[in-house]
C-alpha cells in the first residue's frame, strides 16, 4: 500500500503536518512501520479546503479532525 | 503595464530575453541574433550610443548571452567587449574648477611629485600619480575629483583587469561570479549568461510528456514583484507550465539543521549557502576550505527533497543570484537542479508568454519555517543558529559577513588565526540575497519585506521541514551520496 499526503503550500496551510503525525500514530498503533507506506508529495492536483491524500492512487480529502475516520475506512485492515 | 527596473540596462536585457523566449516558443531562433536588435532598435535615431549600428552590434552580443553565451567560458559572468566604453583609468582628474591658486596645496601634499602648475592650472602627471587621493582632499575648491571605473570599484576582490585596449577583462582565477560588476556597469558591458532556452525546452517537453516540472523560488522574491502579490506570482509561474512552486526556504531549514550538526562536531564553520562565498574561500584561502560546511545549499537540499517525492521530475530554481547558475552545474550537486533562471528572466518569461500576474488569482505559498525564509537576508542564518543554540544548549559565537568587502577582511583574519567568532555566515552580496545582482529591484526597504515574509510563515520552528526530510528518506539518500 502507498499512502501519499500532499505537502504543497495549500495543503500545508490546512494541516498536512498534523495529518502526517496522526497517520504515523495510527499506523504505529496497528504495528505498521510508517516509513514503508507513508510518503509525501508536492501537490496531488486537488487543492481546496482540505489536505489531499491518496491511498493507492485514490484521491481523498482529509483534515486533521477526520484523519482517524478516513484511516478506519480506507486504510485499516488493508495494509 | 509599467515595469519597475532599477536600471535602463536591466530593461534592455529584459527586452532581449523576452524576444528570445518568444522566438524559442515559435521555433524561430535561427535569425534571432540578426533580427532581435532591429526590433529593439528600429532606428533611424539612436538614443543610447553614437549610432544605431553600434547599438545593434551590442544587442547582438546580448542576444548571444541570452541564448547561453560562450560555451567555452566556465564563468557565468561575461564581458561584452564591444559594449565596454573604456572608461578612463587615470583616477585623479583636475576639473576646470581649479583656480590656479597661489597656495597650490595639491602640489605641496603630493608625495609622488606628480602635480605641477601649468598656465595657472594644476596638472597631474599620470606616470607619477600613485592614486593616493591626498590632492583631492587638500584642494579648498574640491576641484580635483576621483574617477573610477564602476566595474573595478564594484569588484571587491580585484578580479577585473583592464587590457591594453582599455577594455574590462574578468580574471576567472579570482572571480567568484557574484555579479556585482554586471549590475554596476552603466553601459551594460558585463552580464550574466542565460539558461532560458533550456527552460523553454524543459517546459515544452513537459507539455508533451506530462513530466512534472517544479519551480523552486528563493525567499528574496518577496521584495521583488512590487506590482503583484507573491501568491499571484506563484499562480503565474504555474501558468507557465510548472506543476507546482516550492519555497527554497524549505531546503534552508534543512541546511540550517545540517550546519548546526556539523558545527557541533567541528567547532568552527563557514556557511555553504552562498556559492560565491564558498568559491571565494576555495580560490583565495585554500587553507580555510576545511571549515566550509558540507551541508548542501538550500537550493540543492530543496531540489533533492522534491526529487525524492517525485523521482522523474525536473526542478528549476528561480532566484536573485548569478553564482547559482554556476552552482547547479557542479558535479557535487548530482544534477539535483535542472535549470536556474533569475527574477529578471522570470519577468521576461511571464511577458513572453503573455501572462499578466497582477490579474491572476492567488495561490498560497507556505512550506518553510520563518528561519528558512530569513536566509534571504544577511544575518538570517546567524539568527537561526542562535535560536537552535538556545534550544539545544550549545555555545556558538556567530558572525555574519555582508558583502565581499567584509568577507575579505574577516577571511584574512581567520587565515591568520585571529578571528574570535566560530560560526561564520558569508553572503557575497551586501545585505544578502535580497540584494542579489539579478534582482529586479534593489532597495533598502527590501529587508522589511523579508522580515515580514518570515513572520508570515506558518511554521515557527524547523522541525516540520526536518520531518519531511526524514519522511522522504533524506537520511538514507545522503548516506548513499
Amino acid at each position: 500500500m502507498e499512502i501519499k499526503v500532499c505537502i504543497g503550500s495549500a495543503c500545508h496551510l490546512k494541516g498536512s503536518y498534523e495529518v502526517i503525525e496522526k497517520l504515523k500514530n495510527l499506523l504505529a498503533a496497528d504495528g505498521i512501520d510508517h516509513t514503508k507506506v507513508l510518503k509525501g508529495s508536492f501537490c496531488l492536483g486537488n487543492c481546496g479546503d482540505h489536505v489531499t491524500m491518496s491511498v493507492d492512487g485514490e484521491i481523498i480529502d482529509v483534515l486533521p479532525e477526520t484523519v482517524e475516520q478516513v484511516y478506519n475506512e480506507k486504510i485499516k485492515g488493508r495494509v | 503595464m509599467d515595469r519597475v527596473f532599477d536600471t535602463k540596462i536591466q530593461e534592455l536585457k529584459y527586452q532581449v530575453l523576452r524576444e528570445v523566449i518568444k522566438r524559442a516558443y515559435d521555433g524561430d531562433l535561427t535569425t534571432a541574433v540578426y533580427e532581435i536588435p532591429r526590433v529593439i532598435v528600429p532606428g533611424p535615431k539612436s538614443d543610447m550610443r553614437c549610432c544605431i549600428y553600434k547599438e545593434r552590434a551590442v544587442l547582438e552580443e546580448r542576444v548571444k548571452l541570452a541564448m547561453g553565451g560562450d560555451k567555452n567560458n566556465p564563468n557565468v559572468i561575461e564581458t561584452l567587449p564591444i559594449a565596454c566604453d573604456e572608461c578612463p583609468i587615470d583616477r585623479y582628474f583636475v576639473t576646470p574648477a581649479c583656480r590656479g591658486c597661489i597656495n597650490h596645496k595639491c602640489m605641496e601634499v603630493c608625495p609622488a611629485g606628480a602635480i605641477s602648475i601649468q598656465n595657472m592650472h594644476a596638472v597631474i602627471d599620470p606616470e607619477k600619480c600613485k592614486h593616493c587621493g591626498l590632492c583631492a582632499k587638500a584642494c579648498p575648491y574640491r576641484a580635483i575629483i576621483e574617477l573610477t571605473r564602476p566595474c573595478v570599484t564594484s569588484c571587491k576582490i580585484g578580479a577585473i583587469k583592464i587590457d591594453d585596449d582599455g577594455k574590462a577583462v574578468i580574471d576567472n582565477s579570482k572571480c567568484v561570479m557574484c555579479g556585482a560588476c554586471a549590475y554596476s556597469c552603466p553601459f551594460g558591458a558585463i552580464a550574466d549568461k542565460s539558461y532560458v532556452l533550456q527552460l523553454v525546452d524543459i517546459l515544452k517537453e513537459s507539455e508533451k510528456t506530462g513530466r512534472k516540472v517544479y519551480a523552486l523560488i528563493a525567499p528574496a522574491i518577496v521584495s521583488q514583484f512590487k506590482y503583484a502579490k507573491i501568491e499571484q506570482i506563484v499562480e503565474g509561474i504555474k501558468e507557465l507550465g510548472f506543476h507546482n512552486v516550492i519555497e527554497t526556504a524549505l531546503g534552508a531549514d534543512i541546511t540550517l539543521y545540517k550546519d548546526t550538526q556539523e558545527f557541533k562536531q567541528k567547532g568552527r564553520l563557514t556557511t555553504s549557502c552562498c556559492p560565491s562565498f564558498v568559491m571565494y574561500i576555495e580560490k583565495h584561502f585554500p587553507k580555510l576550505v576545511q571549515y566550509i560546511s558540507d551541508a548542501p545549499s538550500p537550493m540543492i537540499e530543496a531540489a533533492r527533497l522534491i526529487k525524492r517525492t517525485s523521482p522523474d521530475s525536473k526542478v528549476v530554481f528561480i532566484g536573485p543570484c548569478s553564482s547559482k547558475k554556476y552552482e547547479f552545474r557542479l558535479e557535487k550537486t548530482g544534477g539535483a537542479v535542472d535549470c536556474v533562471i533569475s527574477f529578471e528572466e522570470l519577468q521576461a518569461f511571464l511577458d513572453a508568454r503573455g501572462i499578466d500576474v497582477s490579474s491572476l488569482p492567488e495561490h498560497p505559498l507556505n512550506n518553510a519555517s520563518k528561519w528558512g525564509r530569513l536566509f534571504a537576508k544577511s544575518g538570517g542564518i546567524c539568527e537561526g543558529v542562535k535560536n537552535l543554540a538556545a534550544k539545544e544548549e550549545f555555545e556558538v559565537c556567530p558572525l555574519f559577513l555582508s558583502g565581499l568587502e567584509q568577507i575579505k577582511i574577516a577571511m584574512l583574519r581567520m587565515n591568520a588565526g585571529k578571528l574570535p567568532e566560530n560560526f561564520i555566515e558569508g553572503m557575497a552580496c551586501e545585505g544578502g540575497c535580497l540584494n542579489g545582482a539579478l534582482t529586479l529591484h534593489h532597495g533598502d526597504k527590501n529587508v522589511r519585506d523579508v522580515d515580514r515574509y518570515s513572520m508570515e510563515a506558518k511554521e515557527t520552528e524547523i522541525t516540520g521541514s526536518l520531518d519531511l526530510y526524514k519522511m522522504t528518506g533524506g537520511e538514507e539518500a545522503d548516506k548513499e551520496l
